[in-house]
């Protein structure tokens, strides 16, 4: 485990906590969905229209937030919820907020000194595909894009230092 | 034996997943009690015995640290264990939970093998 600051120094961004972005979301997801993200080979621009979003604020301030179609929301809440996945309704947007809450606190347990300095904030869920999303970022956004089920899961973390 | 459990979290489908994960670690439970924050959770415990306690930390109303300090004033719950389920992970929350009075710590995300490794042992009173 590398610190947050010790991490920032070495490159002057934080584009090195891609993989612990990439690496907190494949444990979240093997853990608690029994599912293993993989890389896509292509990128397809499918609207992603539920998006769930956690704050940080401390050390570091910021946003992570995780997109993906309704159908991969709905999937992902029928797999931690072991239920059908027609019987899955209006757990989609809590089961879609906790994955969100878990990849941002596995990922700031991975930097030292983020796992106490920071705090995370509860999720919020949005749907629908037709919106802009501005944040106080000072910093372009990290993006890891994976695929869940063989459908696309974006997960992004806007830093405002 | 059978068990009776109260499961604290402000996420329904978390709340569903813990309960989930006790019965898969082997753990008999005869009645599960849910709540959605501190505040909810001793409302439960002034109308219900329970005998094992899981609880989030941040939650709105009232947090899990304040619901554990509170724990001893609540006659039905003064002596029952209580394991933190939470996404924070760094020592000082583990640190801070402990010497509030829980008795176990599990970071999010786990598995039930994990929930069976920390629970079971606060059960048997090893913990």
């Amino acid at each position: 485990m590398k610190s947050a600051s010790a991490m920032m120094a070495a490159s002057g961004t934080h584009e090195n906590w891609i993989p612990l972005i990439d690496t907190a979301a494949r444990e979240v997801f093997e853990l608690m969905l029994s599912s293993q993200l993989t890389v896509p080979t292509a990128f397809e621009e499918k609207p992603l229209d539920v998006t769930a979003m956690v704050g940080l604020a401390g050390q570091l301030c910021g946003v992570l937030s995780v997109r993906c179609t309704g159908k991969a929301a709905a999937m992902m809440a029928s797999k931690m919820l072991a239920m059908d996945l027609d019987k899955v309704g209006p757990e989609i947007s809590d089961a879609l907020g906790e994955v969100c809450n878990m990849v941002a606190g596995n990922f700031k347990n991975k930097v030292a000194g983020l796992s106490e300095g920071c705090m995370l904030s509860p999720p919020t869920v949005v749907t629908g595909s037709d919106y802009n999303l501005h944040s106080m970022s000072d910093s372009p956004a990290l993006e890891v894009r994976l695929l869940f089920e063989g459908m696309p899961v974006n997960i992004s973390l806007q830093i405002h230092s | 034996m059978a068990i009776r459990a109260l499961i604290i979290d402000d996420s329904s489908v978390m709340r569903k997943i813990v309960e989930r994960s006790l019965r898969q670690a082997g753990i008999d439970l005869s009645d599960v009690f849910q709540a959605g924050n501190g505040a909810e959770a001793l409302g439960v415990l002034k109308e219900s015995v329970v005998d094992l306690i899981l609880c989030d930390i941040n939650m709105p109303v009232m947090d899990g640290l304040e619901f554990i300090k509170q724990l001893p004033g609540v006659e039905n719950a003064k002596n029952v264990p209580v394991v933190m389920i939470t996404t924070e992970g760094s020592e000082a929350h583990v640190v801070q939970a402990l010497s509030c009075g829980a008795r176990g710590y599990i970071r999010k995300p786990f598995t039930p093998e994990q929930v069976k490794e920390h629970v079971i042992p606060v059960l048997a009173g090893k913990s």
